[in-house]
């Protein structure tokens, strides 16, 4: 075979690459090898460009089952139970085509969790796209153009999620949609799912045992999805859109059979390891399965279930084709296995078995077509220590001159109330079914989701965070700030944050800026994990999002999973004020800051975009061990009875906090009687900072006077300070500074507005679609 | 008393009308696998929401070919108790068990979101424990639920009394507004002529206990208690 330049191109191999792929085999590779050399190495399969410093992220502690390295994480959550969980993106997918894309990415990571034996359970998603209407972006980049695609992608992208999970029969928890003009070109999917199994019912993805039969089951391979995961691995450019055949497509319901076959069929015991096939479907799951046991896998593609006629041993072992696993049986116990996926209708064939020569060797047609070392395509991947460089600042540190100080600030509250990335979801979240399994304690529209474990005492609950704006201005900063909000989501419920998972969309590694950014932000996550007790299991790295070399903002996107106790409280913390007539209590890190710091970490709040126009400044500072007193201090508070409402401060400052407090939704009934809230601001800082302020580390909380005193006592003790701001009343909404009236609005205004902005911004695109 | 429920490939919410009928009413709950023709000596049965055979083709369609309508016939003629819920409520319309119905959401959308029911008659073995005008709060979750029947049939519905449930407001009025996917007169769920095949939309056993939400659902599982 004749190696040009060009076919390495289009193999997304460098010449270096390939002569260690001629190293490695001690010859030159065939086509077929090359092809398989070309997705193993991927930057999406490989790692390539941020193994290097993943690796010093934290990943151990004594509720880690499962660390990074396998299909999901894996951790204890007591009484016998596992709990199993893992983001992952589809961004390049659901560019290209948004519903298959983005349904696919949920069919893909519900695959990863009951590979590992456990019961999908819950979903989230992290999703950012660009605005939907031109006047959402100050900048004036979105035209009209831009806009309508970006509702299309939007609207393709939340109902392939509800298509899939819907059918599948796994609750959605909600997560987060945001909008930025950064990602029109690249909008962001990251799925997140959660399982539960019990301790002795864990299955991994190793292929051990020489002579045992290698099984394929689940769905037939077909040519869709060939080389999806170099795709990924790519910028894309004009010529994107001619990469739709890249897309897989997903069958929901096929992958409900498959779940509960898999499951049935572990129960018999005749299972030695299981993997799913998702990027680089047989290859990857063959090699990796092979190369974790130490040992080889033989492959005979005519064995194997196909829907078309003709394909190629490279289409085949390229084949992103969705709903299928590849599995190792123990000897002798094959039939088991077929007769439980005969009766889900599902194929289950015999097409291999597992070797002692460490080699993955395919045949096809009778012919060796395939024969490569498992660890020359996994642990042999090349690892890139690429350069570096920290971009030049554009922004300015201070805001602008025309931030003046006579304002109307019902006027403004209520439009960051309306605006896309604060207003309600519902519109989103409401296609979504989000309560079958009836485990759902706490929906989509909260800090975080909760699920009961049934049987138990125990809930475990979720949050996803991530911010873009906040990581261009800062990575480092911006990604330890992430990892702080999705804990204190979490512990808003009153459970304990235990463990992270992470999702890092980034743009071109090989520009030395872009890989700064990752470099930073990875250390931030890592620095912000051990001091806050979480260390990682898992994730995914999304290289590339850039189109015509315009690069998102780098969005490193974390999963928080936190344990509840309900074994002295039955219910989570919500954000919703419960009664009329409670204290109001504002809990913070520290004191105030210098009026110019402040004026300066203004800039990286949604105030200063939506209201301001501009970014300027840093993000708010962060002091981790503060953040851990704070944390800890929910769980004991909640624990002990004291609170009624628990909400963290962040996007809009504390006085959207306040509102969310008043008109954000719980499980409880439709409706519900809204509570409204008469607050004093003390401190000296400019009214604006005051409202809006993004300021890390707080807290909004609400209880019984006599309780909360008891909690601020434990707060003092820890270092934090507590603010006792007013009261929960039967009407209104007001916000006092020293008595001076700031805010006053009816609660009906609040809701209306909250409510009701995200639909205005889709009605009035609809209008023009 | 024995309850069964169906499974067919797709069903997802079986699971949950097992847990609440078995754990929560504190009677036998056993599952019934769709190719067997064996009910088991069940006293009730329920046909769970899902999506049964992945919706294809259309909702339920597939479903009522499945080995064990059979005797789900015979034992819904016999007048023994069986309720649809959601995809339930679509396959037995499907297999003609009841009349009418259920279209796409006049919305176009799945709508996942606690609602209100009103209560129409307490003459059925899955509302006895009700009042007659109570309204319960308990969620929707569908695609395709907007109930349709032809004009004669659907004024047969109205002068049997066979409108069970009708979405309503908290205070029981039945508005447009609280209609979540364009029903003919708000119907929610309805019963056959026998009054002993009951269908409905809302998933009663996602709001059977507390910290679901509402514990509204478990008047219906309750109600099977009493009826015998």
């Amino acid at each position: 075979m004749q190696v040009s330049p060009e076919l390495l191109a289009q193999h997304g191999i460098s010449p270096a690459e390939y002569d260690k792929i001629r190293t490695l085999l001690g010859r030159a590779p065939n086509l077929t090898e090359l092809g398989v050399f070309s997705v193993m190495w991927s930057e999406h399969c490989s790692y390539k460009s941020t193994r290097v410093h993943l690796k010093q992220l934290p990943t151990s502690g004594p509720r880690i089952l499962q660390g990074p390295g396998e299909n999901a994480g894996i951790i204890d959550v007591g009484d016998g139970w596992a709990c199993a969980f893992k983001i992952e993106s589809h961004n390049h997918p659901s560019y290209i085509e948004p519903f298959q894309g983005a349904a696919t990415g949920v069919g893909g990571i519900l695959r990863d969790i009951f590979t590992m034996g456990a019961r999908p359970v819950a979903i989230m998603d992290s999703l950012r796209f660009g605005p939907l209407r031109t006047g959402d972006d100050p900048s004036g980049t979105t035209n009209e153009v831009t806009a309508r695609r970006n509702h299309t992608i939007l609207d393709g992208v939340v109902g392939g999620i509800a298509h899939y999970g819907n059918c599948f029969g796994v609750a959605n928890l909600g997560g987060e949609t945001v909008f930025h003009p950064c990602y029109s070109g690249n909008p962001l999917v990251n799925a997140f799912a959660l399982g539960l199994a019990r301790h002795d019912g864990l299955f991994y993805g190793k292929a051990s045992g020489v002579g045992n039969p290698v099984m394929y089951v689940g769905a037939k391979t077909g040519r869709d999805g060939i080389h999806g995961a170099t795709m990924a691995s790519e910028e894309f450019s004009e010529a994107s859109e001619a990469k739709r055949p890249n897309v897989q497509v997903g069958d929901p319901f096929l992958e409900k059979l498959l779940l509960e076959a898999c499951l049935e069929a572990m129960q018999t015991g005749a299972i030695a390891g299981i993997q799913d096939m998702g990027a680089a479907g047989l290859t990857s799951s063959s090699c990796e399965m092979g190369a974790r046991a130490g040992t080889g896998i033989d492959l005979d593609l005519d064995r194997v279930p196909q829907r078309e006629t003709g394909m190629t041993a490279y289409e085949m072992l390229l084949s992103e084709s969705q709903e299928r696993m590849l599995l190792v049986a123990h000897a002798g116990r094959e039939a088991e296995v077929t007769a439980v996926f005969q009766k889900w209708g599902l194929d289950a064939v015999c097409v291999g078995a597992v070797t002692g020569d460490g080699k993955m060797r395919v045949r096809h047609q009778g012919k060796v077509v395939a024969e490569i070392p498992n660890v020359a395509l996994t642990d042999e991947a090349p690892r890139y220590r690429r350069p570096q460089q920290a971009p030049v600042r554009t922004l300015p540190l201070d805001p602008p001159a025309g931030l003046t100080r006579s304002h109307d600030w019902n006027a403004e509250l209520l439009q960051l109330l309306g605006s896309p990335n604060i207003a309600s979801k519902a519109w989103v979240y409401e296609q979504y079914d989000t309560m079958v399994r009836t485990n759902t304690l706490a929906g989509p529209g909260g800090d975080a989701g909760v699920i009961r474990i049934k049987g138990t005492q125990r809930a475990l609950a979720m949050a996803l965070d991530g911010n873009g704006r906040y990581c261009m201005l800062d990575p480092r900063l911006g990604a330890q700030l992430a990892v702080a909000e999705a804990a204190r989501k979490v512990a808003c419920t009153g459970a304990e944050p235990i463990a992270l998972t992470n999702c890092l969309n980034f743009g071109n590694p090989e520009k030395p800026e872009v890989m700064w950014q990752l470099a930073q932000a990875i250390e931030g996550m890592g620095e912000a994990c051990r001091a806050l007790d979480t260390p990682v299991t898992g994730g995914n790295v999304s290289l590339y999002n850039e189109t015509l070399g315009q690069g998102i903002f780098p969005t490193p996107v974390m999963g928080v999973v936190g344990l509840l106790d309900l074994s002295r409280q039955r219910f989570p913390l919500g954000a919703r004020f419960r009664a009329a007539g409670r204290q109001v209590m504002l809990l913070a890190a520290s004191a105030a800051l210098d009026a110019k710091t402040a004026l300066r970490e203004l800039g990286s709040s949604e105030y200063a975009t939506v209201i301001a126009g501009q970014v300027w400044g840093t993000p708010p500072a962060l002091d981790l061990e503060a953040e851990r007193a704070l944390q800890q201090c929910l769980v004991t508070a909640h624990r002990e009875g004291w609170l009624e409402s628990a909400h963290q401060v962040s996007t809009g400052g504390l006085a959207v906090a306040l509102a969310e407090g008043c008109v954000s939704r719980t499980v409880e009934a439709p409706a519900g009687t809204r509570i409204g809230v008469a607050v004093d601001l003390a401190g000296t800082e400019e009214d604006r900072v005051a409202l809006f302020a993004e300021s890390a580390t707080r807290v909004l909380v609400s209880g019984e006077a006599r309780h909360l005193q008891r909690f601020a006592a434990l707060a003092r003790e820890r270092g934090l300070q507590a603010h006792v701001l007013g009261q929960t009343v039967a009407e209104g909404f007001t916000i006092t500074r020293q008595g001076e009236s700031l805010v006053r609005l009816e609660l009906a205004t609040l809701a209306q507005t909250w409510e009701q902005g995200f639909e205005r911004q889709w009605s009035a695109q609809a209008v023009v679609a | 008393m024995k309850i069964g429920v169906v499974v067919f490939p797709g069903s997802n919410c079986d699971h949950d009308a097992l847990h609440v009928s078995g754990l929560a009413a504190g009677q036998e709950a056993v599952p019934l696998w769709h190719e067997s023709t064996d009910l088991q000596g069940c006293d009730a049965i329920i046909v769970p929401g899902g999506f049964s055979f992945g919706d294809y083709l259309r909702t339920g369609a597939i479903a009522r070919f499945s080995a064990v309508m059979e005797p789900l016939r015979r034992f819904a003629d016999a007048g023994h108790p069986v309720l649809g819920i959601c995809n339930g409520f679509q396959i037995l319309c499907e297999a003609g068990l009841l009349p009418g119905a259920l279209l796409r959401n006049a919305g176009l959308r799945f709508v996942c979101r606690p609602v209100y029911l009103r209560v129409e008659t307490t003459s059925t073995p899955f509302t006895g424990a009700c009042e007659r005008g109570q309204v319960l709060c308990v969620p929707v979750a569908h695609g395709e639920g907007n109930y349709y029947a032809n004009p004669d049939v659907l004024e047969r519905l109205e002068q049997r009394q066979q409108v069970v449930f009708r979405y309503c407001e908290a205070d029981g009025a039945v508005t447009a507004a609280a209609n979540p996917n364009g029903s003919l007169a708000n119907i929610a769920g309805i019963c056959n002529e026998g009054r002993n095949v009951v269908g409905m939309m809302p998933h009663p056993e996602r709001a059977s206990e507390g910290g679901l939400g509402s514990s509204d659902g478990f008047r219906i599982f309750e109600s099977l208690l009493i009826c015998k």
